[in-house]
């Protein structure tokens, strides 16, 4: 099963099993299905649960807002995640607030599904990862399925929370294969409702570097440290979040701990970045557990171009994932 | 809601204008901190509407939203103890004046931004087949806002129960209305085929007529109304804010026509003197309780980000 239809099933569970459960967005119903077609089928079968809004992302955004006030859980597709920028006022000012502003007497039970990412060229403005300006937004929680992950199971777990949750699904996950077993990873996964996964093929021994990443950045991720365990017998630990904030470093603390060096791997722009917290949050509890300077792996600070070869440039690469890691190797 | 008899909603309406200058007054001397939007002189929209709704309808509201909450829960205890930042105040003073809930009645401090919410609010009452509507108070300045026009044009495609309770006061802090607005207020609901009407706010018994009618046709037939009233605040945008883009004239004339002491000269003047002593004397109690009341403990200040 892919991501895209595990997604699918997910939803379709939590409709079927809670009747305040509806779907909100731009052309999700049948016979169009939603942009990436994520919801097809859905419409035929959940009729008066499935609603097309007009081209609205900010009052959307506000209209699930009033519906998770009111008892309702809604699921709002953006149809590109970058889109979400015009929601951003509703989410950060209004859904973000209204529990902890209004002193724990409401809740906003909502899901924004945000389809980020590149690869695609679909330039500058439905190619980015838009989920760091998020980051630093308390009340909002962000949850990013990997191809290792139960991707069916974490969209319901979003749907179950009682918070509001920015489901962020990197668009190349949809046609990817979802597998908890690979055949050159040992996989563990951590408790729900927002697990991580541990890859590791260091084979019981001590790893030589803990790469942590989330989302779609995990393929790139785990077919490059399988080729430089090939090539250059380096070994690894993998931690990929789903809940990638709030953060909880817990895990990526326990894995640097044994290895003694972190690599950060994410596709949205390296500064102010994902990994930047994370290397934060490393240095102040285990820095003195590294054993070499923490690099990061992410796409240069521009926009995301459309042409295939640029694209390819800007975004991070196995060239710069090896290039990270040689120099972590080389202290 | 309550009693809708003329003395039941001066009683409201001199509350509010009583407890909006004590705050006015408690700022002057350094007991509030922060700033505050007076409702002076825009009484009678927030009574007029409130009287028209029923139990359990919902209102949502904005930065200037004192009169509002006072009319719809009549709380000036959990409001003040708000305002000064206490462990009593209706939001434990998280939220402030901008930011106030109660029952079904929710503001926040972004223009235009709770009509959306409150656009939701009428969906999930209409899914719910409750029988509620919602009320969204906006002034003509969140006119301008994109989520604004968006909002509407869902409520009107999709047939929600919501009554935008517009309160055109002409200015948007000192943009007047003909500066940030093309057009008329109510060519946006004719242009969506909602319907709309516009009223002079002079008599508040007239405002909750109005808004009785607007109501009806929200509940009866699950669909969204415009109710423009005409208003104006007597006082600054907020505390800083003398004016000084008025003209004096414009000023004396709305003054004349205060639909509170309006209302309040058609009373017998012993009943009006004994409902404006009752209400002197709440307020007064409720800013000494809330003087008296705990602090907040900041040890608690995380609580509530998420579900416990």
């Amino acid at each position: 099963m892919t991501v895209g239809k595990a997604i699918r099933a997910g939803l379709e569970q939590k409709l079927a099993a809670d009747p305040a459960v509806i779907l909100l967005g731009e052309d999700i119903r049948d016979p169009y299905g939603g942009a990436f077609r994520v919801t097809q089928g859905l419409s035929a079968k959940f009729p008066d649960r499935v609603f097309n809004t007009p081209i609205s992302e900010a009052a959307t955004a506000g209209l699930a807002a009033g519906l998770a006030l009111r008892g309702m859980k809604p699921v709002l597709e953006m149809m590109f995640g970058d889109f979400v920028a015009l929601a951003a006022d509703q989410i950060i000012n209004h859904i973000a607030k209204f529990r902890w502003m209004y002193n724990g007497a409401v809740g906003v039970p909502l899901v924004v599904r945000l389809p980020m990412g590149g690869r695609r060229g679909y330039g500058p403005t439905h190619s980015q990862s838009l989920e760091a300006m998020f980051f630093n937004t308390p009340g909002l929680r962000v949850v990013a399925p990997s191809h290792r992950h139960d991707a069916a199971a974490l969209i319901a777990a979003a749907i179950d929370d009682s918070d509001p949750v920015l489901f962020v699904e990197g668009k190349l996950l949809y046609a990817t294969a979802m597998s908890a077993d690979s055949p050159t990873f040992a996989v563990t996964t951590s408790d729900p409702p927002y697990p991580a996964v541990l890859l590791s093929n260091a084979a019981g021994g001590t790893p030589d570097v803990t790469v942590v990443t989330y989302g779609a950045t995990l393929t790139l991720i785990e077919r490059t440290m399988a080729a430089i365990l090939n090539d250059e017998e380096v070994t690894c630990e993998v931690v990929a979040l789903s809940q990638i904030a709030p953060l909880d470093a817990e895990l990526i603390g326990e894995s640097v701990s044994r290895s003694g060096r972190l690599l950060v791997a994410e596709e949205g722009p390296r500064s102010w970045g994902w990994g930047a917290e994370v290397v934060a949050r490393v240095a102040e509890r285990w820095g003195h557990k590294l054993k070499a300077r923490p690099a990061r792996v992410a796409a240069l600070d521009l926009p995301v171009p459309a042409s295939r070869p640029l694209e390819d440039y800007v975004l991070p690469s196995e060239a710069e994932v090896r290039k990270a890691v040689r120099e972590l190797m080389l202290g | 809601m309550a009693s809708t008899s003329a003395p039941a909603l001066y009683e409201k309406m001199f509350l509010i204008r009583a407890f909006e200058e004590r705050v006015r007054e408690l700022f002057a001397k350094g007991d509030l901190s922060g700033t505050t939007h007076p409702c002076v002189g825009q009484e009678a929209t927030a009574v007029g509407v409130v009287a028209a709704l029923e139990p359990g309808d919902i209102v949502t509201s904005t930065h200037r939203g004192h009169g509002h909450f006072l009319a719809y829960t009549d709380d000036p205890d959990g409001l003040m103890a708000e305002l000064m930042g206490k462990a009593t105040g209706v939001c434990g003073g998280r939220g402030g004046s901008q930011h106030l809930h109660a029952d079904g009645f929710y503001t926040n401090g972004i223009t235009g931004g709770m009509a959306a919410v409150g656009t939701g609010m009428a969906f999930a009452e209409k899914l719910a087949g409750s029988g509620r509507l919602v009320a969204s108070f906006l002034g003509e300045g969140a006119l301008a806002q994109g989520v604004v026009c968006e909002a509407m044009n869902l409520a009107a495609l999709w047939e929600l129960p919501i009554l935008y309770a517009l309160e055109n006061n002409l200015y948007a802090m000192s943009t007047r209305i003909e500066k940030s607005l093309a057009g008329g207020v109510l060519d946006r609901a004719r242009a969506l085929a909602m319907e709309c009407r516009s009223i002079e706010v002079d008599d508040v018994m007239a405002v909750r007529a109005a808004a009785a009618d607007a109501c009806h046709v929200v509940r009866e037939q699950s669909r969204p109304f415009l109710l423009e009233m005409k208003t104006y605040r007597f006082q600054g945008h907020s505390l800083n804010d003398d004016c000084s883009y008025r003209d004096r004239d414009e000023e004396a004339e709305w003054l004349g026509r205060d639909p509170l002491a309006r209302l309040g000269n058609r009373l017998d003047a012993g009943e009006r003197a004994a409902i404006e002593q009752r209400c002197h004397e709440r307020i007064e109690r409720a800013i000494a309780a809330a003087h008296a009341a705990p602090e907040q403990d900041q040890a608690d200040i995380g609580a509530a980000l998420w579900q416990a």
